[in-house]
């Protein structure tokens, strides 16, 4: 596998810097999977993708970065414009209130992290979407259940981008 | 561990001021994608722009792909139909056989219907279709339901019309792109959809509940008893939904109010069929005046008739 060495000026390549752009972004694009879906259970991919590379990479992505791969997501997702801008910048300074207070963390631990974020982003998502009287709550938490046991997979693939990332 | 009080990334200024101004620009996103939300939550379509740029691309993708996974899903009917050839040819021999009593009597029913209705100088209000076309994909990682319809502005599709399946409603246009639409689905939580029951006609609406029913709500002064199997259609009222299609039957008893199946299931969805508003919207100038528009249609479907058809001009 390879390592980095010190004092090596490394990814000044565009590409590289892209890769966790295009994953996030590659994430969003799920919900333009040809079904028409009775039940909202889809799990936000582009948010685990990015909690991914916030958890595994901390300096792949820029602070500023969720806010504009929000964006992005919101023209997809069919949530109001603006609430992934907002939810998913606000998940990262949670996991950097976390990151203050954890100096050695496993993958356990980054694994319930991600689950805070995602059950603080899907439920702040749900509220501000749809109305309170909806009947989306128990597939609301049907569907963090879902999304957090699929964090793994998300982790996995990054990791695995990563490592091609810095190959390259 | 309590966290470091110096929390600089080190000696280099330029380093300390990077990570300041990414802080500053990921607070002033934050602060963006509030004020975005505000805009959104008291004018919805006000980004319809933003996200129908966004399906024009996508559309085309997800309706390839839905053609392919049809296509694949479609081979083990096609397989099956070849083995049960013989035995369906007998079933539907019968069957024809069983139903042309049936079948004159209704050619019967339909011409005296239409001969009835020009007695009583009704015009049918057929629903002008717009365009057919499919939902190719859906918001299936949201709360809302919304789908998103492979036709738009350069076939006519305009905010406000109703899509109907072949089994029933689906749901109306809200926001459409040159060639694609976004669609709220009757499912969805703040969809609401004037309704009546078939038999006696009891007024109710159907207001999408987000998890694949919808609530049936009786509008009605009595004390309305909602059976499971009522079977309700759309009633016209507003002028939206062209009267007669099916949209929900009824799950479990209720008195008022009782949760639904739509009979269009979304994940189901094979042509959707747009058409022109029952009713055409009023003109700008009975907005703007004093006068209110004109009541809601009765039950009968009725289509006001233009001042210039011979229907209402004085017969000799």
């Amino acid at each position: 596998m390879p390592t980095l060495k010190p004092f090596e000026a490394p990814l000044q390549q565009s590409p590289a810097r892209a890769l966790p752009w295009v994953t996030v972004m590659a994430g969003s694009l799920m919900t333009i999977a040809p079904v028409a879906a009775t039940l909202p259970l889809l799990p936000p991919f582009g948010l685990l993708m990015l909690l991914a590379w916030r958890l595994l990479a901390p300096l792949a992505l820029r602070r500023w970065a969720p806010a504009l791969l929000g964006l992005f997501d919101d023209c997809l997702s069919g949530q109001p414009m603006g609430s992934a801008m907002m939810l998913w910048t606000l998940s990262f300074f949670l996991i950097d209130l976390f990151d203050q207070r954890t100096i050695f963390r496993d993958f356990k631990q980054d694994w319930l992290i991600a689950a805070v974020a995602i059950a603080f982003s899907l439920v702040a998502g749900r509220l501000l979407a749809s109305p309170i009287g909806g009947h989306v709550d128990s597939l609301l938490l049907a569907q963090i259940a879902v999304s957090v046991l699929l964090f793994p997979f998300a982790a996995r693939v990054v990791a695995w981008v990563d490592r091609r990332r810095i190959a390259a | 561990m309590a966290p470091p009080r110096d929390r600089r990334p080190g000696f280099s200024r330029r380093a300390q001021y990077t990570l300041f101004l990414s802080y500053i620009l990921a607070i002033a996103g934050a602060l963006v994608g509030a004020v975005l939300l505000v805009l959104s939550q008291f004018n919805p379509p006000a980004f319809a722009a933003l996200r129908s740029a966004a399906s024009e691309i996508t559309a085309p993708v997800s309706g390839g792909a839905s053609a392919v996974v049809r296509g694949i899903a479609a081979i083990p009917d096609t397989v099956a139909t070849y083995f049960r050839v013989h035995g369906e040819n007998e079933a539907l021999r019968a069957e024809v056989a069983r139903t042309h009593a049936a079948l004159v009597q209704a050619r019967i029913i339909i011409r005296d219907n239409r001969r009835l209705r020009g007695l009583l100088k009704l015009r049918e209000a057929t629903p002008e279709t717009v365009a057919t076309a499919r939902i190719v994909s859906s918001t299936a990682s949201s709360t809302r339901r919304f789908g998103i319809l492979n036709a738009g502005r350069w076939q006519g599709v305009r905010p406000g019309m109703p899509v109907r399946g072949p089994d029933g409603l689906i749901g109306r246009v809200i926001e459409t792109g040159p060639n694609t639409a976004r669609v709220l689905l009757a499912i969805d939580p703040e969809s609401v959809i004037p309704v009546r029951r078939i038999g006696d006609g009891l007024p109710a609406l159907a207001a999408g509940r987000g998890d694949g029913l919808v609530d049936i709500r009786s509008v009605g002064t009595t004390n309305a008893q909602l059976k499971p199997g009522d079977r309700f259609v759309t009633s016209g009222i507003g002028g939206l939904y062209t009267p007669g299609v099916l949209v929900a039957r009824v799950l479990k008893a209720g008195s008022d109010t009782a949760p639904a199946v739509p009979f269009a299931q979304a994940d189901i969805f094979d042509f959707a069929i747009v058409s022109a508003p029952f009713l055409p919207p009023p003109p700008r100038a009975a907005i703007s005046g004093a006068t209110p528009p004109a009541a809601a249609p009765s039950v009968t479907p009725v289509e006001p008739v233009p001042t210039s058809t011979p229907a209402e001009t004085p017969r000799p």
